[in-house]
């Protein structure tokens, strides 16, 4: 073993340090990699893109609709039917905008399939399979007499942990309702976290770690927390149980409740977005060490490669972990709330 | 700052495709395995369930049997004891029926035996008489061959006949 990273180190070390010839931008690096971008960037192999073109969907208030590939706008600066992507630095940076004939820039509604559309797509038409084939196992077998083996197996394993571990135990009696959301919000968030540490494509694209996502899944349960909340749910909220002096003449409780209605979804939303961001963000910085020691020499380079390959497993499998911690924390969250919602008064 | 400020085109996508996915999930995939699951643990419990009814059955049933068994016991000494209080019982009429039989034919044998004994002693006696009657006679002749002798015989004779007559 020691022989074999001495041979190595050593070969390493006779390589002319050829990366020194390209700069990392690391900014360019880090974002590309966590934002959401047109087309789908796989790899570049000798200066040359290789990327998945997706298709852009455009509508303008001053020339309508448009529906265009994305490989028109590949290159930078390049513009289509008078749509550029905005160059870093300006606003709405890294998104399509429109020059208008007077000089001016607006910014269309943009419904384009992006990397992230794209990715959520995949992800989600990845569950169904899997949980319709799981559900085909039960309409196939008779499931008095056998238990699943393989994939309907595991999933009857996190299915259960999930429903009995979390939704039975927050919401109580009425938990039928709500278990089909919290299964799949469940499993939504967690298909999305793992395919989003796989480094490639189908893989790779940020979507739990994109606001947008995780605003969504917020306001679903916000939804499904505030429509369905009972008669006590209300009451605690607008005439809590508490002295008459801090909420009959000025509503300081009321309105810390009525407050707390949209921060306990914003914490949601903030929560998995942010971690799994930082998580993409930690393994890209691991990554990046590679390729910044690139100008300390061929040596130190070799050194800090071992070092950062060492790191970026550990932080993998970090990841895994926190791709699961996430999903049951969003998930078991989200029932507390139902289930406070649905608490009748003693 | 595009970190945190939801795009509408993600927004509008997300919103359409986890509405799809859900509606799916809810519709075909979630339910049937739940319910299923649900229905299996159902029954799991419904056997382990009567699983132990069983066990307590087949308890009581052998508390059943061994009862059983001790009153068949109890039955079979109590029979035993009667048989042989009956036997007994039969040992000791039989006893005296014998001993009373017994006696009987004793006492029979007994009068038997007597007239037996009085008949023999008659033969005897017959049988004597005849003895000495013969003996007589010899004698007789033996004292007749001379002549005095025969008449004063007879004289005796006569003479002890009247006698015995008289008497």
């Amino acid at each position: 073993m020691r022989k074999l990273k001495f041979i190595l180190l050593t070969l390493l070390a006779l390589l002319p340090a050829r990366l020194q010839a390209e700069e990392l931008d690391m900014d360019t690096y880090l974002f590309s990699h966590i934002n959401d971008a047109y087309s789908w960037h796989i790899t570049t192999v000798n200066g040359h893109h290789v990327s998945i073109p997706l298709p852009v969907i455009l509508y303008s208030k001053e020339s309508g609709f448009h529906l265009f590939s994305s490989a028109r706008l590949a290159h930078e600066g390049s513009s289509y039917r008078g749509f550029t992507i905005a160059p870093a630095g300006q606003k709405w940076e890294n998104k399509i905008v429109e020059q208008q004939p007077d000089g001016s820039v607006t910014r269309p509604l943009d419904l384009s399939i992006t990397k992230n559309v794209l990715g959520l797509m995949i992800n989600g038409l990845l569950l169904v399979v899997i949980v319709l084939l799981t559900a085909r196992w039960y309409r196939r077998h008779d499931a008095m007499k056998e238990a699943p083996r393989g994939l309907p197996g595991i999933m009857e394993m996190i299915i259960t942990m999930v429903e009995d571990d979390i939704i039975k135990d927050s919401i109580g009696k009425d938990y039928k309702r709500y278990s089909p959301y919290l299964l799949t919000a469940f499993f939504f968030i967690f298909i999305n976290n793992l395919m989003g540490i796989v480094p490639f494509f189908p893989g790779g694209a940020n979507t739990t770690g994109n606001i947008a996502v995780t605003l969504v899944l917020a306001i679903c349960t916000f939804l499904a927390v505030n429509l369905f909340g009972n008669k006590h749910y209300w009451k605690d909220i607008l005439w809590p149980d508490v002295p008459m002096a801090i909420k009959c003449p000025l509503p300081l409780m009321p309105l810390i409740e009525i407050v707390g209605i949209f921060t306990k979804p914003f914490s949601l939303m903030v929560r998995l977005f942010a971690n799994i961001l930082a998580g993409h963000c930690m393994i890209l910085g691991v990554v990046a060490v590679i390729f910044l020691t690139a100008e300390l020499g061929a040596a130190m380079n070799a050194g800090m490669t071992v070092v950062a390959v060492c790191l970026g497993v550990f932080m993998d499998i970090l990841e895994l972990l926190v791709a699961f911690i996430q999903a049951y924390v969003f998930t078991m969250l989200s029932a507390v709330f139902i289930g406070l919602s649905r608490q009748e008064g003693e | 700052m595009s970190l945190i400020t939801p795009d509408f085109g993600l927004l509008f996508w997300m919103t359409l495709i986890f509405g799809i996915v859900f509606f799916v999930l809810a519709k075909f995939g979630f339910p049937a395995i739940t319910g299923m699951v649900e229905k299996r643990s159902g029954k799991i419990e419904d056997s382990l369930r009567k699983a132990d009814e069983a066990e307590k059955k087949l308890a009581s049933i052998a508390r059943e049997q061994e009862r059983l068994l001790e009153e068949a016991h109890l039955e079979q000494s109590r029979i035993l004891k009667e048989a042989s209080e009956a036997r007994e019982k039969i040992i000791s009429t039989a006893k005296e029926e014998a001993s009373r039989e017994a006696e009987k034919i004793f006492n029979t044998a007994k009068t038997q035996i007597e007239a037996e004994r009085e008949s023999a002693i008659r033969d005897i006696r017959h049988q004597v008489s005849l003895i000495s009657l013969e003996l007589a006679e010899k004698v007789i002749r033996k004292k007749l061959e001379d002549g005095n002798e025969q008449l004063a015989l007879l004289d005796r004779m006569v003479d002890e006949a009247s006698k015995t007559r008289l008497n």
